[in-house]
């Protein structure tokens, strides 16, 4: 599954990375590691960006650019 | 300029110790920065790029210290060229001392980073800030364990209150003393390998724990957001806000414009007698110098109050919010949602909008920003639109087209700027594009010492720089205009005028006349009647090619040159202006202009770059003569090229 296919609330876990885009690695080194948690808080009025909560931050990405990051809903 | 080497030379020649603020964007560096060195800010660009190099100088006891605020990164492994340029601010020219700055609302990914910086083994202080957000949220943080598992001394600071900076300079003096280096974190020493950003966060997130405890509780910026972000009423109040941004940008700025005038009026009165006696010093005192250099303070009132609501908004955590909203609607085309503003501002003036592209930290789209803001239609452009309306659109279609005519000049430029974007990103910029990460931060109130910094070092930077190209700009304007000036040119002009008819010397004032002769003869009237066969496919004479290049420097003389050019006097009544626009002749007694004439004047006026003062703000701004000499080539030659089209589509359907 990929990020932009998520919902607002939606919980999901980092589960494999398929690309490895500098959007991707800078998300990686800002905590977005392989198997961290992280819940979809925002989805902008046209539909992108969104916004990302983990490791007690919160992340504006639009959803294109994450495309390399595989992951699955928790919960 | 300043390069960015450790230890620079103070004044007795004895090096300078260089502490350098590192840590992550939006962790506080600057405020702390504002907060340790007050307004003695120096600012320069790193050598060879556009990224400023913010330094100040700190007085520690007897000794002076130099203070570097370094660019915020995410990890040194740097994506672009501001972090490129920060990392070797870092690495290659090591400082003498870090102090890491560290968020401790976002301490995992804050100390994510600093594990990098620990492996480099360099004395480093860390200073804590956002405690006191951290508190109000009903958290707390131990900072002695903190101290013990980062290895270096930890000082929590609330920058804007000033709490915690005295400590925070005693352990600066006592690191510099004594220096030693940070060990490195979450691994064995001397283990070879380079951890992996797992291995790290899994240390961050322990430090975490063990040093922070949390009661979470809903929180008002969660509550502002449900409004502030929603669908509807989100956008709602976005539009609101930008239309008071606009509004004071528009509206409030005219006075202060006006009274800039009117003082740079009375100084040119008060000098102007003192000179008669040498009319050439005179005219370049009063007309070169004084008009130039009160031709670039008339930007700051706009400048200053763009930067005072920008700072407002982006410190209260509301600028985010508006990319976040309008990142879709700016994005498809190779911009970002952090562009409107400076598109924005623009269609006030280009300049502050210009200068605020820089809340754009890729330089990529900030460029491409920069490249189309002075498409928009500022409001030096509104007078044209006024007397060219007013005197063909309005009188045969009447006002309801005359009101689409001048909502569709401020579109123009919009739609121009379109595939120009799409353009410049597919074959002119070649930079890397970076990823769209941004933070929404926290609401809070903005901290208004700061707000007054940025409001006040932008004008000062602006008049620095920029102003100083405009001055050089204005003067040689003056000189094109004024010379060449052969002894008793002005008593034979009296004598032309002398020997005209008496209806034509009714219609004309003697004074008038011979300054139309003097334009005629200058430089530039040469050089305008040199150019009227480049610009006659466009429907163009020579009064109107003059017209056109005297307004080359700045477009709001263009009113006056062509009063001066039809006969009118330098401050021509409007109806007067109307009536001689209308009445205007090819020699052979056509009309000179019609209203597709006219809609071609004004298209080339909406797309041609007629501003020195936008080409130095760019020189300044990207530190470079590259980009504003393309800016001024394509939208020249843009605007040439549709005027010549719309006067071809008049003769096709015999408009």
């Amino acid at each position: 599954m990929k990020i932009g296919e998520l919902r607002c609330g939606d919980k999901a876990q980092v589960t494999g990375y398929c690309d490895r885009s500098d959007c991707v690695m800078r998300l990686c080194e800002m905590g977005l590691t392989l198997g961290t948690e992280f819940q979809v808080t925002k989805i902008a009025p046209l539909g992108d960006p969104v916004e990302l909560c983990f490791r007690c931050q919160k992340l504006v990405v639009r959803s294109a650019e994450v495309s390399g990051i595989d992951v699955e809903k928790v919960g | 300029m300043a390069s960015p080497t450790s230890a620079t030379l103070g004044e007795a020649g004895v090096a300078v110790p260089v502490v350098a603020l590192i840590g992550n964007p939006n962790a506080g560096k600057t405020s702390l920065f504002n907060a340790l060195t007050g307004s003695q800010q120096k600012v320069a660009n790193y050598p060879g790029v556009t990224v400023e190099r913010v330094s100040a100088r700190l007085q520690i006891g007897s000794q002076s210290v130099e203070v570097v605020d370094v660019p915020g990164l995410y990890s040194i492994r740097a994506i672009s060229v501001d972090e490129e340029v920060a990392y070797q601010a870092i690495v290659d020219h090591p400082s003498d001392l870090f102090v890491y700055v560290a968020d401790a609302t976002n301490l995992e990914r804050n100390l994510f980073f600093f594990s990098q910086i620990a492996d480099l083994q360099r004395p480093t202080i860390v200073a804590v800030t956002m405690v006191d957000a951290l508190q109000r949220a009903g958290g707390t943080i131990d900072l002695e364990a903190l101290e013990e598992a980062l290895g270096v001394p930890v000082i929590p600071v609330v920058a804007h209150k000033g709490q915690g900076l005295d400590r925070l300079v005693e352990e600066i003096e006592s690191a510099l003393r004594d220096p030693k280096p940070c060990p490195p974190v979450g691994r064995s020493p001397g283990s070879p390998v380079d951890l992996t950003p797992e291995e790290r966060y899994k240390w961050s997130s322990e430090v975490r724990s063990a040093t922070i405890t949390e009661r979470p509780s809903p929180s008002t910026t969660d509550r502002l957001d449900a409004v502030l972000t929603h669908r509807v009423f989100g956008l709602a109040i976005f539009v609101g806000l930008m239309y008071l941004v606009f509004q004071a940008l528009y509206t409030f700025a005219g006075p202060v414009m006006d009274g800039i005038e009117w003082t740079f009026g009375k100084l040119a009165d008060a000098v102007s007698p003192s000179l008669e006696g040498t009319p050439w010093l005179q005219s370049l005192v009063v007309d070169g110098i004084i008009g130039g250099v009160g031709s670039a303070v008339i930007f700051l009132p706009q400048i200053l109050i763009l930067f005072f609501l920008i700072a407002a908004l982006e410190g209260s955590g509301y600028l985010a919010r508006a990319a976040f909203l309008m990142d879709r609607l700016l994005g498809w085309c190779g911009l970002n949602g952090r562009a409107f503003i400076p598109l924005l501002s623009s269609y006030a003036c280009a300049i502050p909008g210009i200068m605020a592209a820089r809340v754009m930290p890729d330089a990529r789209s900030r460029l491409a920003t920069i490249m189309v803001a002075p498409l928009m239609s500022c409001s030096a452009r509104l007078p044209v639109y006024i007397l060219l309306i007013g005197a063909f659109i309005e009188p045969k279609y009447g006002p309801g087209w005359a009101g689409f005519a001048l909502f569709a000049m401020h579109l123009v430029g919009l739609v121009v700027a379109i595939p120009v974007v799409l353009i410049l990103n597919k074959r002119v910029l070649k930079m890397k594009r970076l990823p769209f990460i941004m933070e929404l931060p926290r609401y809070q109130w903005p901290k208004w010492r700061d707000v007054w910094l940025t409001m006040f070092l932008r004008g000062k930077v602006f008049l620095q720089t920029a102003g100083t190209i405009i001055v050089v700009m204005s003067v040689l304007m003056w000189a094109l205009l004024y010379f060449p000036r052969p002894a008793g040119a002005e008593e034979r002009y009296t004598a032309e005028y002398g020997r005209q008819t008496s209806d034509f010397r009714e219609r004309v004032s003697e004074e008038t006349y011979v300054q139309q002769r003097q334009i005629e003869e200058s430089y530039l009237g040469r050089m305008g009647k040199g150019i009227e066969p480049v610009f006659a496919p466009a429907g163009f004479d020579w009064r109107l090619s003059t017209a056109i290049l005297s307004a080359f420097p700045a477009r709001e003389v263009v009113v006056s040159s062509m009063g001066i050019l039809f006969s009118l006097g330098a401050e021509p009544d409007e109806r007067d202006m109307v009536t001689a626009v209308q009445n205007a002749t090819w020699p052979d007694g056509r009309p000179l202009l019609t209203p597709w004439t006219a809609t071609g004047l004004m298209v080339f006026f909406a797309l041609c770059c007629q501003c020195m003062s936008t080409l130095a703000t760019v020189r300044r701004e990207t530190n470079s003569w590259k980009w504003p000499v393309v800016m001024f080539l394509y939208m020249t030659i843009l605007a040439y090229l549709a005027a010549v089209g719309i006067y071809r589509l008049s003769l096709l359907f015999g408009g």
